[in-house]
């Protein structure tokens, strides 16, 4: 399969020059890859938020739950238990699952359930033209607060760390090939796999210039540690810039999931009549 | 005897629910059908809790406000429910505790506390031992009592046996229910005793459920609790999740992959599920809401009841989508509804409500299967209960342009088709569109299937009549109001309007069903006739009176 024939005819509108680009071209060469690899596109579900991020399912010719703003967990939490042969990658918005969605994102941690969590983190609303986000670092000046927001952000991988997700990963979106990789092992992951995606917003928080001074990729960390992946992920917390930003897998475990706590198990439906009769025995 | 009411009081704790429960058993033992309230307060332990038990010849759906025994487990049951008695009335209480004026009323006491010390028994014991006393009092045969205790407390049976008796032998007789019962009517074989909610959660499985998702919040709990302890063993998926937000949303999850989804919830959490509902009315995603009403506004009154919550269910969600709305009035309506209302969500791509209250929700209701109506079996639906399904021709398209409005469904994995749910307004491949045009069309194709879906409920009984059909005075009803609105009909010499489903309104069936009536009384459990005014907007005119 050639990536190309995972777009659509649905007219891009993100800004030219927008991070997202990066991350649906990462994306679709993933999901060729996989599907060459035996792992069919067409077991594979994208369910988005509502934001810029979210038009990616427009353009992936792939299955697709465009959901609301901030619900993009629950309703991939129940599509993967209804069919554990899916694939269910979600993409969710930093306003979208930060903000409004924050109670999902840490119980499906907490469940560890086997889908994968794209952030695509630009630190901004794009789509309602620049506000502050749960991880705009303090004093960011937008249009609901003109002054400088007075709050510290949220560290989402932090947060997701100790919620109990077993794979979390930082990218970039000016570093494709490690997009790439890290998609890939997330989704291959088995467990909530998390990866925050640093998409530059071209038009409302524009942090190319500063992301490729402080960048980097951590290199030989045990990233079966929870001690150190702590370590790395609290090495940086979103709000001074002036440090360095470490990129790549900081933690991956093998853990107990939700989705396990369920047998595959179709009832015989020539049976209901006769179980429901049964049932009723324990009520006369 | 027609009918028997006695009232089982005591303190939260005291198992109350469950000591009612003996006493219906024992009564549809003897071929009564049965109708049992239950009252309590939002609170664990201690608070006053009862239950009334009502047996009947004729089938009920009400209790009645006198009684004919009280058995009583503390002094408050007897001075809250002094009222409640007739001349002819009877108590047993518990004479460690319970004082009463014997040259007002007939009683008699029975020393629980020093039967339970002689016999080493639990405290709980205590309402085996009343009821034990209470079967003498009744006249009810020794071995209905045993046979009741044995299937359902079958923990400590011996010594439960042993206390029971106890309580039986230091009773004395007051009246022979089971006598005349034998002789003078015809009895119903023995049926379960259930409650609206798990004759709810019996229609759903019936009607091939393959997903419940609930929060708890009274009085909806109970079917989340049903479905969890049963629903296993018919290979249910049963899930409580973060927020009624999530529950919404992951009965869209279910739909979308091909799982027959149901949610439970009282106002409260549908408050929170509006958001979600929209997208189902967007995306035409198939889920059925039980939405169990209690008192408003906000936490109100957790644990009565009320119908207050119509216009909010019939208006929940921004935006016009068609939605099923059905408001059963006993469990055999409830079982029957519950399932259609699954087959109709599938078949038309819409919400579905099984609107009820703490009455139909949480009172017991002797439950005959058979008589409830015929539900498809299993998930092999018949024809006219069976959602449209894509044929594999051609290209998928989720949101295809049909005359019904309704677009076949397909679920992933589809070799070489792509399925795709959108909750922004989209094309017929699912992909968000601005196009006035499309807008248009998917306008007209919502409204296309809430009438197609309006059509379709010709061929069942939407609304209903009782009592006296030719009379010029009627009662309109809904929901738990049936029952009471019945037997008072009869006695009066009423016809009763029973409207069962709300949404879309059946007006031709209403109007038929008023023809000749001059006065129009509507009973409801709410302050400004929720009904009346739905009614009001058809043209019918009804007098409310507050």
């Amino acid at each position: 399969m050639n990536p190309k024939d995972l777009a659509t005819i649905a007219k891009n509108t993100w800004c030219p020059g927008c991070g997202n680009f990066s991350i649906m071209s990462a994306l679709r060469m993933v999901l060729a890859e996989l599907d060459s690899e035996g792992f069919p596109v067409e077991n594979v579900v994208l369910v988005s938020g509502i934001g810029c991020h979210a038009k990616i399912v427009d353009y992936m010719n792939v299955n697709s739950f465009y959901s609301i703003h901030g619900r993009t967990l629950p309703a991939a939490f129940a599509i993967k238990i209804a069919n554990p042969h899916l694939k269910v990658i979600c993409f969710s918005g930093d306003g979208d699952s930060l903000a409004e969605g924050l109670d999902h994102l840490i119980f499906a941690a907490k469940r560890n359930v086997d889908i994968t969590m794209i952030l695509h983190d630009n630190r901004v609303y794009g789509l309602t033209t620049g506000q502050y986000t749960p991880t705009s670092p303090q004093g960011f000046k937008g249009k609901s607060t003109p002054t400088g927001t007075r709050e510290h952000p949220l560290n989402p991988l932090e947060l997701m760390l100790v919620s109990g997700a077993s794979y979390i990963a930082r990218g970039y979106t000016h570093g494709i090939e490690q997009l790439q990789k890290l998609f890939k092992e997330a989704i291959l992951h088995k467990g909530f796999s998390f990866v925050d995606v640093l998409q530059v917003c071209v038009s409302y928080n524009n942090q190319y210039e500063s992301y490729n001074k402080w960048t980097y990729t951590v290199q030989g960390n045990d990233d079966s540690s929870f001690e150190e992946a702590q370590k790395i992920i609290r090495s940086w917390n979103y709000d001074r810039s002036e440090v360095p930003i470490p990129l790549g897998k900081f933690y991956e475990i093998d853990a107990e999931r939700f989705d396990q706590s369920f047998p595959e198990y179709e009832p015989n439906l020539s049976e209901i009549d006769s179980k429901i009769k049964m049932l009723l025995e324990n009520f006369i | 005897m027609d009918n028997f009411s006695t009232l089982i009081g005591g303190i939260a704790g005291d198992g109350i629910n469950e000591a009612g429960l003996t006493v219906a058993r024992l009564f549809s033992r003897l071929g009564y059908h049965i109708y049992m309230y239950y009252d309590y307060p939002s609170l664990i332990r201690g608070g006053h809790n009862f239950s009334i038990v009502r047996a009947s010849r004729q089938k009920i759906a009400a209790h009645m406000d006198q009684i004919d025994v009280l058995i009583a487990l503390n002094q408050e049951t007897v001075e809250k429910h002094l009222s409640r008695l007739k001349h002819s009335s009877f108590v047993i209480y518990d004479a460690d505790k319970v004082k009463l004026d014997d040259t007002m009323h007939r009683g008699c006491g029975l020393n629980i506390t020093q039967i339970l010390k002689e016999a080493t028994a639990p405290p709980v014991m205590k309402n085996s031992c009343i009821i034990g006393g209470y079967c003498k009092v009744v006249g009810l045969d020794w071995p209905i009592l045993e046979d009741v205790l044995k299937k359902h407390i079958p923990k400590m049976h011996e010594l439960n046996m042993q206390v029971a008796r106890q309580g039986y032998d230091q009773a004395v007789q007051f009246c022979g229910i089971d006598r005349s019962a034998d002789s003078h009517f015809e009895k119903q074989t023995q049926k379960p005793i259930i409650t609206g909610n798990q004759a709810i959660s019996l229609g759903l499985i019936k009607a091939g459920l393959g997903a419940y998702v609930a929060y708890p919040m009274t009085p909806s709990s109970s079917v989340l609790d049903f479905m969890a302890k049963y629903g296993p063993e018919v290979g249910l998926k049963v899930i409580h999740p973060e927020s009624e937000i999530a529950v919404m949303l992951m009965a869209q999850g279910f739909a979308y992959a091909g799982v027959k989804a149901a949610i439970g919830t009282s106002g409260g959490g549908f408050c929170l599920m509006t958001e979600g509902l929209s997208l189902a009315g967007m995306a035409e995603m198939p889920v059925v809401v039980v939405m169990a009403q209690r008192t408003g506004p906000s936490t109100g009154l957790p644990t009565y009841t009320a119908q207050s919550d119509l216009h909010f269910v019939l208006n929940a969600g921004q935006g016009e989508f068609p939605r099923f709305i059905v408001a059963p009035g006993d469990a055999e309506e409830a079982y029957f509804w519950a399932g259609l209302a699954l087959n109709l969500a599938w078949k038309f791509q819409v919400p579905a409500f099984i609107l009820t209250d703490k009455i139909v929700s949480e009172s017991q209701y002797s439950f005959d299967i058979d008589k409830a109506g015929d539900l498809t079996s299993g998930r092999k639906e018949q024809a006219s209960q069976a959602p449209v399904l894509w044929d594999g021709q051609g290209e998928y398209k989720r949101y295809r342009y049909t005359n019904t409005g309704v677009s076949p469904l397909a679920f992933p994995p589809q070799k070489g088709q792509v399925i795709k749910t959108n909750s922004y307004t989209h094309d017929e491949s699912g992909i968000t569109s601005e196009d006035p045009q499309i807008t248009r069309e998917t306008c007209d194709k919502r409204q296309r299937k809430g009438q197609f879906l309006d059509a379709d409920l010709e061929r069942y009984e939407t609304v209903k009549v009782f009592g006296n059909e030719k009379s010029k005075t009627a009662l309109l009803c809904w929901g738990s109001n049936k029952g009471v609105c019945i037997e008072a009909a009869l006695k009066l010499g009423l016809r009763v309007i029973f409207v069962l489903v709300l949404s879309p309104f059946p007006e031709r069936k209403l109007k038929s069903a008023l023809q000749g009536v001059e006065r129009l009384l509507a009973v409801e459990c709410n302050s400004t006739g929720q009904l009346a005014r739905l009614a009001g907007f058809y043209g019918i005119k009804t007098r409310t009176e507050f």
